[in-house]
């Protein structure tokens, strides 16, 4: 079961940072944390129509509501009435709030209660199991989060030079024909599906950090976008199971350390990163300071 | 008679409630420089991304004569129309090399999925000495001066292989090593039977670098070959029409 724990929290870590990667590059980080919270009320407005937490409707309603927030977003934005911050701090906040109203209202005796969606529980994870003619598959969310890994990959593997060219320069990519906002969809698409899919294993709030925290490592460490992807993918598994030791060790929270510990590589990516890190670029100031002084002393300039 | 490769007529385009643009009617000629000059707010950048649909006109039409095609659409001849937006359109920290950038050029050719192949690097990689950057191809871009993200630009349009060239302010913030290469590389381009338009912000030099001016503020001034229509008056007409209608707001 220790094994089973571990394998899922790397499949769902991996799963998250992949698209995080050009969530960070398209500066959409905030709106990833929008979705992966409203995504909840899809899950209960469809748990209220198919009354079956197992029901892959479920995913399908969640998806759709992240794809629905996202529109909702940005055509708040597009009015220019309000700020593009304002308009995520409207919707997402809006649709959670209806989302825990219905859940603490409506759905107390079922197993999809406020915590459980908030947190998760990575721990628990290993008793749901997929069951086939009686045949013990292993751990559900083992078998969604890895085609949610897999659909993550192939989308970026097979649009791999249309994601980059619509991240890069939007306008030029739509003059050459390869349209932003089919991609941009997709993607967010893709975010919403991670995002549910991951909930019940790490929750709706540490989501946001398995996709951000990875890629923004990545970002800090390499001036290529594939290297990037590649840190990013390697900084989740690394990450997770760091994480996932600690916390047997301090007896806390699975998916709350690997989350700590996403922050923590992050962090030492930001001071030490060989180029754009913190203290080299300090040093760089503090070493291009001293040649000033040293060439005012030369010259006898006081 | 000198053929007509981008024909305007009566653009009309709005955001929001205002239209920025009013009743555009205008003809690029091919084999020609053409500048398109006005003020800040005149509408020249709107402009160009109305005519390749990036923001599509309310009213009137655009049409190209490229690719051995005449009066079609667009979307017919995008792969004969290359854009250059202005630099400043984006962000230049995204991790990328300089080769990279200009690879992108080929996107357009290759359509969907295809990925670049060796000739494409290749002619990106002479499309760069063009532009004096073959030093800098494995550079990061983030680490380029203006004038070099400038020349970088450049040489992805070169790499669109097309027949009508359209860049948004060029020149703008260049140093003037890059002004000459672009500029030296243009009149190429028009050599060669190529059609090239440019938004223009530095009025001193329209007459040694352009064939035509077109004169543009919300609606067309005047436009013409450069020795006719280059003229104080029209440049007074269009310059002082901000004025009016910045006035004509206020009073409202």
């Amino acid at each position: 079961m220790l094994v089973e724990i571990r394998l899922i929290a790397v499949i769902v870590a991996v799963a998250c940072a992949l698209p995080g990667v050009f969530l960070v590059l398209r500066s959409l980080t905030m709106m990833s944390d929008a979705i992966t919270h409203t995504v909840l009320l899809g899950i209960v407005l469809a748990f209220f129509i198919t009354q079956d937490l197992n029901s892959p409707l479920l995913m399908i309603g969640a998806t759709l509501m992240g794809v629905a927030t996202v529109w909702l977003i940005e055509t708040l934005q597009r009015t220019k009435l309000l700020g593009n911050d304002t308009a995520i701090g409207i919707v997402f906040p809006l649709f959670f709030s209806i989302a825990i109203i219905l859940i603490t209202r409506y759905a107390g005796d079922v197993h999809l209660d406020a915590d459980s969606v908030l947190m998760g529980e990575l721990a628990f994870a290993p008793f749901r199991r997929l069951t086939l003619f009686g045949m013990d598959l292993g751990p559900k969310s083992l078998w969604t989060m890895s085609v949610i890994l897999a659909l993550n990959a192939a989308f970026i593997g097979v649009f791999y030079k249309e994601l980059k060219l619509t991240t890069f320069d939007p306008a030029f990519a739509a003059a050459v024909g390869f349209s932003p906002a089919l991609l941009h969809y997709g993607l967010m698409t893709l975010v919403s599906l991670t995002a549910v899919g991951a909930y019940d294993s790490v929750g709706s709030i540490l989501v946001v950090g398995f996709m951000v925290g990875p890629a923004l490592t990545g970002y800090l460490l390499t001036n290529r976008l594939k290297q990037m992807i590649g840190i990013a993918v390697l900084a989740a598994v690394i990450n997770s199971l760091i994480g996932i030791e600690l916390a047997f060790l301090l007896d806390t929270s699975l998916a709350g350390m690997a989350a700590v510990v996403t922050g923590v590589t992050c962090l030492l990516a930001f001071l030490f990163s060989p180029e754009k890190g913190w203290i080299k670029k300090a040093a760089l100031r503090r070493k291009q300071k001293r040649e000033f002084y040293t060439w005012l002393e030369k010259e006898g300039i006081h | 008679m000198t053929q007509i490769a981008i024909s305007l007529n009566q653009v009309v385009v709005a955001y929001q409630s205002q239209p920025v643009l009013w009743n555009v009617s205008a003809d690029i000629y091919k084999g020609k420089l053409t500048a398109l000059i006005g003020p800040n707010g005149a509408g020249k950048s709107t402009l160009i991304k109305a005519m390749l649909d990036l923001h599509p006109p309310v009213a009137g039409s655009v049409s190209f004569s490229a690719a051995g095609k005449t009066d079609a659409a667009y979307s017919e001849v995008k792969k004969a129309i290359a854009y250059v937006p202005q630099k400043s359109s984006v962000d230049w920290s995204f991790p990328t090399t300089v080769l990279d950038v200009v690879v992108m050029g080929r996107y357009g050719h290759l359509g969907w999925f295809k990925r670049p192949r060796k000739h494409d690097i290749q002619l990106a990689e002479e499309m760069l000495e063009k532009v004096g950057m073959e030093a800098f191809k494995d550079r990061q871009i983030s680490q380029l001066s203006g004038g070099q993200r400038q020349r970088v630009f450049m040489a992805r349009a070169l790499a669109q292989q097309a027949d009508i060239y359209i860049l948004d302010e060029p020149l703008a913030g260049v140093d003037i090593k890059t002004e000459r290469i672009i500029m030296q590389l243009l009149r190429e381009l028009v050599l060669e039977g190529k059609t090239v338009m440019v938004v223009h912000h530095d009025l001193q030099t329209v007459e040694e670098y352009f064939d035509e001016v077109v004169f543009l503020n919300r609606q067309i001034i005047a436009a013409g070959p450069t020795e006719i229509t280059f003229t104080e008056g029209n440049i007074e007409e269009t310059y002082r029409k901000e004025q009016t209608v910045q006035s004509g707001v206020s009073e409202r």
